[in-house]
């Protein structure tokens, strides 16, 4: 490994300023659980690492009225063990709650997650459900995107040259909203999801109707995929065992799988499809008790 | 803005199994490779250096991570507990030491600091787990020799003995 700096601005316009001065030379450094494997296995060759825990605006998770504005570098743990959180934001507590073991949990950030941009991420689905924004700031000043049109190919991203993710906002769900993520993985833990599917729920006043769904499939494309055709579909509807048969169906072919040694398409769709509704189905209670 | 040279070595600061140390080393040195190579604390060990096995497991602050995914340089100002700190002043061993060995929750030990230190993390934090719980929380920690079933054991009795 080519030996490099440990640098640990204290603001922004730090961070910014080592970003242009280093350029490719340097990489961002959140809980490190992707960065320091990539590093050392000679995918990068850094001339410095950038912390950005030592940040207000990173580290910080502020719970508004409006929304959740996650710090880009707050670890999973800070997630799960915050009881107003795991209330409101149920499919992105799920995700927190399962990505690597308790170890990774202390230092992996869903910000780091969605900035390493792997198609099998167990954060980005969860955050898209919840129909997130990643707030981004570079040499051009700030600007926020939704995190669904954040990744554009396995490992590649938005972020342009200079720029970096400072926070993710979480709009605060109204009541009659649930979300939840699965994944299907061939061990209990420490896996790499073959599939994961979120969805998200919100139900009319009365609870009779579906308001709007967002359903996220992770690992089963090169970039997370929305199922669009899922989502019109459900808008409307009665939640039953029947219109979630049906939005499943539809998520299913939505997905566009590759064959490799975690699963071959097939199987991948077939995932698709039940973990479509088995999210649903926990959205859907969540909602109900929400 | 702390700014750290890769040619110079660097000294950090920090609490070790609560001592104060300063440490000289090269920034991008793992808190593993700090530990084992500079401090000399050769307990905790090295097993896959990419975050699977979990042999590595340090506290860090109050939280278990796998010292292999953390700079030595980012522990500056923080308290560390590593396996050596885990026996009480005089020798004692902890309970859940005492536990694995009557367990027999060991074979080749490469494992076990590991394991203890992610074990009494969480006996500190929840003291009665189930099974279930400690399976799961374990998780990040691998055994090749004992088929955990022994381990598992062993943090229960830890676990009863709490009630
Ligand atoms: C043993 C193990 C198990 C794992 N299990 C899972 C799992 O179950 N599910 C899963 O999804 N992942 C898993 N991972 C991968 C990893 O833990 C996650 O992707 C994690 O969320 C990454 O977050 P981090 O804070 O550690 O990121 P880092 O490693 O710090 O950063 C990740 C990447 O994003 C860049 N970056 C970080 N922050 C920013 C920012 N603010 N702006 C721009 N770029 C940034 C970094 O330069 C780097 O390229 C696992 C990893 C290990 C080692």
């Amino acid at each position: 490994m080519h030996p490099f700096k440990y640098i640990a601005p204290e603001n922004i316009d730090q961070v910014l300023n080592l970003l242009s001065e280093y350029g490719e030379r340097a990489r961002l450094l959140a809980g490190g659980t992707d960065i320091l494997v990539q590093t050392r296995t000679g995918r990068f060759d850094l001339d410095a690492l950038i912390d950005l825990k030592h940040i207000a605006e990173t580290t910080k998770l502020i719970l508004g009225l409006e929304s959740l504005v996650l710090g880009a570098a707050v670890p999973c743990y800070q997630i799960y063990e915050n009881p107003e959180i795991v209330a409101n934001y149920p499919g992105i507590t799920d995700a927190a709650s399962l990505i690597g073991g308790i170890q990774i949990q202390s230092r992996a950030s869903l910000g780091g997650n969605l900035c390493n941009s792997t198609p099998s991420a167990d954060g980005i689905c969860p955050l898209i459900v919840h129909n997130s924004t990643a707030n981004i700031v570079g040499p051009n000043g700030p600007k926020s995107i939704p995190v669904a049109a954040f990744c554009t190919g396995p490992g590649k991203n938005i972020l342009a040259k200079g720029e970096f993710l400072v926070s993710i906002n979480i709009p605060t769900p109204k009541s009659g909203f649930g979300s939840a993520y699965e994944r299907f993985i061939p061990r209990n833990e420490m896996d790499i999801a073959v599939a994961g599917v979120a969805s998200s729920i919100q139900l009319s006043d009365d609870g009779n109707t579906i308001e709007a769904a967002r359903i996220a499939l992770a690992a089963v494309g090169p970039t997370p995929i929305v199922a669009e055709t899922s989502n019109q579909f459900l808008i409307g509807k009665q939640p039953s065992e029947e219109s979630f048969y049906e939005a499943a169906e539809l998520a299913a072919s939505a997905a566009s799988p590759i064959d490799d040694m975690r699963g071959d398409i097939e199987f991948r769709q077939k995932l698709v499809n039940v973990l479509t509704r088995r999210t649903l189905n926990t959205a859907l209670k969540r909602a109900r008790s929400n | 803005m702390t700014e750290i040279d890769s040619v110079s070595k660097i000294i950090v600061k920090t609490t070790i199994n609560q001592e104060n140390m300063e440490l000289l080393i090269s920034p991008h040195q793992s808190l593993l490779e700090m530990l084992r190579e500079v401090a000399g604390l050769t307990g905790t060990k090295e097993g896959c250096n990419d975050g699977n096995c979990g042999a590595c497991t340090v506290n860090l602050d109050g939280r278990i991570v796998d010292s292999c995914l953390v700079l030595g340089a980012e522990t500056e100002g923080k308290s560390i507990e590593t396996i050596e700190g885990i026996a009480k002043d005089g020798g004692n061993l902890h309970p859940l030491q005492q536990a694995f060995l009557e367990e027999a929750a060991l074979q080749c030990g490469i494992c076990t600091p590991g394991f203890l230190v992610s074990a009494k993390a969480l006996l500190e934090k929840e003291p009665n787990p189930d099974e279930q719980r400690i399976r799961l929380w374990l998780a990040g920690n691998l055994c090749r020799c004992t088929g955990y079933d022994k381990i598992i054991r062993a943090v229960q009795k830890v676990a009863e003995d709490n009630n």
